[in-house]
């Protein structure tokens, strides 16, 4: 356990600090939004330095802007492991950051927690029948209870192999136990493979790294800037016809409100 | 019960394109006219944050809540049915305007040989050509008679076209209303390719408008914007064509009118012979209403066509084991498959821009535009290119080999995010005695009411023909020269799980005998005379094409058919 962030300094040392001993509740941070997002406690005044990119602005003014860093749904080890798991995903590279930085854990987390996470929209009455493949994998429990079952299964599942929790062990020994999961060798519960809790899994990083940023992934528009996406524009018509590519500074949905 | 409404002429069961479109004709002709949604209202004000990847397309905002309702599904009689729980191989709309509001716009015709597909197949090929169990009839209607009806709809919703026939598909009265949309540079790579290879590639016709159009009813609309979120989305501009933005503001200026949202119809009272009127639920309060008519239109989609006439107790149900009987029969779909996509390592593309129908498509594998004489499969597809906007979420190809997630994933899929083109096939669907949908015996709906239950499966004539048109597809990629191609000839069983085509046709078909369909050429039922049931139900196979301008051209059909019925009764020939 490292120690308590304390309320105070925000010089290189305290960042690099926070950075690899992980914070309050301990683990390898892994570059993301979450480590530095848990104090351990109430802020105060000073802020918590944010390992996440902010190209411009005072620390001050990019907590402003990320209220909507708050786990609706998950408790603090789901919220971990998900990011953790999100990473290997999505990893950081030399094209940019990852699953982790992009805030994708929040951004799952706040997609269990709405009305996607409770099935509001699908056909929920029984009775609930193993059918053919070609039927679909329908499963009787909610999204968001497939999703924290099989972070369960993740960490039961790197406590028996290597005696530590999903988050500690290395990137190696991550991808070898999502690789389990995506082949279906690993149960998240009875009747449920790691399969179908994989499959959704990796659907909803690919989600959180691409949603315009208003649903708490995407930061900043880095998984669009990436690819060169441009986002949320009015109008391509004076670039359709171009046989050059053409980049330009992506726009989210936000921006139909600040001007 | 039910609060018995005041009788009108003419009620419509849905407010989509056709239900839309019929309100429009009579009303203006000064027939009295109520509409029912079991949505909510909507038009282009509500689409302010349209461009909301996540919402629309990975959510379904605009689609049926299927909480509510939904279908069931099996691959065949020998298995039960299990409900679609959530959405996957096709996309059922919701609310004013239906799947007119989140389509893309491609508006093709079918091709002469479809509506006498059986007579043309049998005069080419000889009767055995026609497999055992494959149910392909004529559709008791020539394209050259519906021709006029393809004309009008293509001027209300303006549909952009090249100004030059294509030589292989129907011949047209009139050029397009408005000009073809842009040429992108690989809309020019694959019209090369398929120039080179001596096809015939043309301009998808296009309902998001290539330029501002004033229709004959006096409504201007403005260019589209290449914006690149047309399918699942609704159109802010109201470039793209929708029955909102095109005939409904006729109905309701004509003050013969009457649109009633948040009203799910549960039964068509009938007597066997004639229906009286229909009862909806108000969704709001759960309050029943009757409302009395003289002619009652079913405009809904097709599996709520089909179960609405099946719950209702009106024509006769089909019999899978006899073949007799129509209501259900002759269900199809669109057989996707073969698709070549090619990635270049020396070029990108501003993929991210671009509109529904915004491609070009060759017909020479269409129909019988090619000869079938030593092929095992009927009938072709067509294949096209298409610059629809590659969204993020969605569109994340990798060249074969790649995994699906980790860092080898991340770089192949940004390195070809704006690289990976593809050209792909859409197949038609032909009809089989043991394809139909019925009631499911378990699973109800939130009214009681049973799910249609769809019975389907591909067959070998669609697998032979995706491996035949899988091959020109690849042809084609691989004359456009590019680093390396994927593609797959295979087709497996129809799975209801991955997104496939919003193309359900059949249950409700068409005919010139009523041994063997539900609806005349105008749409009028056999067995019930004041009833018209009106959209791709009527479809008796689906084609190599989207289905919309067809539907399009069935409505104006049906409304003439009404009119007339409104001052002669009888059936109308």
């Amino acid at each position: 356990m490292a120690d308590k962030p304390s309320q105070q300094s925000l010089d290189p040392s305290r960042r690099r600090f926070l950075k690899y001993t992980g914070t309050a509740i301990g683990g390898v941070v892994v570059g993301g939004v979450i480590g530095s997002a848990m104090s351990g406690g109430f802020k105060k005044n000073t802020a918590v330095p944010s390992t996440s990119p902010t190209p411009s602005g005072t620390p001050q003014e990019h907590l402003a802007s990320d209220y909507n860093q708050a786990p609706m749904f998950f408790n603090q080890q789901q919220l971990q492991i998900t990011e953790a798991a999100a990473e290997r995903i999505f990893p950081k590279d030399d094209n940019g950051p990852g699953a982790a930085e992009l805030g994708v854990a929040f951004y799952i987390d706040h997609q269990l927690a709405s009305p996607w996470g409770v099935n509001a929209r699908t056909y929920r009455m029984g009775p609930f029948v193993k059918g053919e493949v070609t039927q679909g994998d329908y499963l009787s429990i909610e999204r968001h209870e497939l999703i924290t079952m099989g972070l369960n299964s993740l960490e039961e599942t790197a406590k028996s192999k290597h005696s530590k929790g999903f988050v500690d062990i290395t990137p190696e020994e991550k991808d070898a136990i999502l690789t389990s999961m995506e082949k279906g060798e690993i149960s998240v519960v009875n009747g449920i493979t790691g399969k179908t809790f994989f499959n959704q899994f990796r659907t909803l990083v690919m989600e959180g790294v691409y949603s315009d940023p208003l649903y708490g992934g995407n930061k900043n528009m880095a998984g669009w800037k990436m690819r060169k996406y441009p986002g949320n524009q009015m109008s391509y018509i004076t670039i359709i016809e171009k046989d050059q590519f053409v980049a330009m500074e992506p726009r989210s949905l936000h921006d139909h409100f600040v001007h | 019960m039910a609060t018995k409404m005041p009788k009108v002429p003419v009620v419509i069961v849905g407010m989509g394109w056709v239900g839309g479109i019929i309100a429009a004709e009579l009303s203006k002709q000064g027939t009295k006219v109520v509409g029912l949604e079991r949505g909510k209202p909507r038009g282009t004000a509500d689409y302010y944050m349209v461009h909301d990847e996540l919402r629309y397309a990975s959510r379904y905002d605009l689609m049926q809540d299927l909480s509510k309702e939904t279908v069931t599904f099996r691959n065949t009689d020998k298995v039960a049915a299990v409900p679609m729980r959530e959405y996957g191989s096709f996309l059922l709309g919701e609310g004013l305007g239906g799947a007119s509001v989140h389509w893309n716009g491609q508006t093709l015709r079918f091709l002469p040989y479809d509506f006498e597909i059986h007579s043309k197949t049998v005069e080419r090929y000889g009767k055995q050509k026609i497999p055992e169990g494959m149910t392909i009839q004529d559709w008791g209607i020539t394209y050259d008679t519906l021709e006029p009806y393809f004309d009008k709809f293509e001027k209300l919703a303006g549909i952009s076209g090249d100004s030059e026939t294509n030589p292989l598909i129907g011949k047209r009265s009139a050029p397009f209303p408005t000009k073809p949309m842009v040429k992108t540079p690989i809309l020019k790579l694959f019209e090369d390719a398929t120039k080179k290879l001596g096809y015939h590639p043309y301009m998808m016709p296009s309902a998001n408008l290539s330029e501002q159009y004033t229709n004959p009813d006096g409504i201007t609309r403005a260019a589209c914007q290449y914006c690149g979120y047309c399918e699942r989305f609704g159109c802010e501009y109201g470039a793209k064509a929708d029955v909102i933005v095109t005939a409904l503001p006729v109905a309701q200026k004509s003050g013969n009118f009457e649109l009633r949202s948040y009203s799910n119809v549960i039964q068509v009272l009938n007597d066997g012979k004639k229906a009286s009127g229909v009862v909806y639920v108000n969704t709001v309060t759960g309050e029943q209403f009757e409302q009395p008519a003289d002619v009652v239109i079913m405009a809904s989609y097709v599996f709520n066509n089909i179960k609405l006439l099946l719950t209702s107790k009106l024509g006769k149900p089909y019999d899978p084991a006899t073949g007799k009987g129509v209501i259900g029969k002759n269900y199809c779909y669109q057989t996707n498959g073969g698709t070549a996509s090619g990635f270049f390592d020396d070029k990108t593309f501003n993929l991210y821009a671009g509109a529904g129908s915004l491609g070009m498509e060759i017909p020479d594998f269409n129909g019988d535009n090619f000869d079938h004489s030593n092929l095992n499969f009927l009938h072709g597809a067509g294949i096209r290119i298409s610059q629809t906007g590659q969204r993020p979420i969605a569109t994340n190809s990798v060249p074969k080999g790649t995994p699906s997630w980790g860092k080898d994933f991340k770089a192949k899929s940004l390195k070809y995010a704006n690289s990976v083109i593809s050209v792909s096939p859409q197949g038609s669907s032909l009809p089989w005695r043991h394809h139909y949908v019925d009631l499911d015996p378990t699973y109800k709906d939130a009214y009681g009411l049973p799910l249609p239950r769809i019975t389907f499966d591909f067959e070998e004539q669609d697998r032979q023909l995706i491996k035949f048109v899988a091959g020109k597809a690849a042809e084609i990629m691989k004359e456009m020269n590019p680093t390396t191609i994927g593609s797959s000839d295979q087709l497996g069983p129809y799975n209801i799980v991955p997104y496939q085509s919003t193309h359900n046709t059949g249950g409700v078909i068409m005919g010139a005998d009523p041994s063997t369909s539900a609806v005349n050429s105008y749409l009028q039922m056999w067995d019930a005379e004041n009833v018209f049931v009106v959209g791709a139900s009527a479809f008796a196979h689906n084609s190599g094409y989207n289905p919309t301008g067809t539907v399009g051209a069935l409505a104006y059909r049906a409304a003439e058919g009404i009119s007339k019925y409104l001052k002669s009764g009888g059936m109308i020939v």
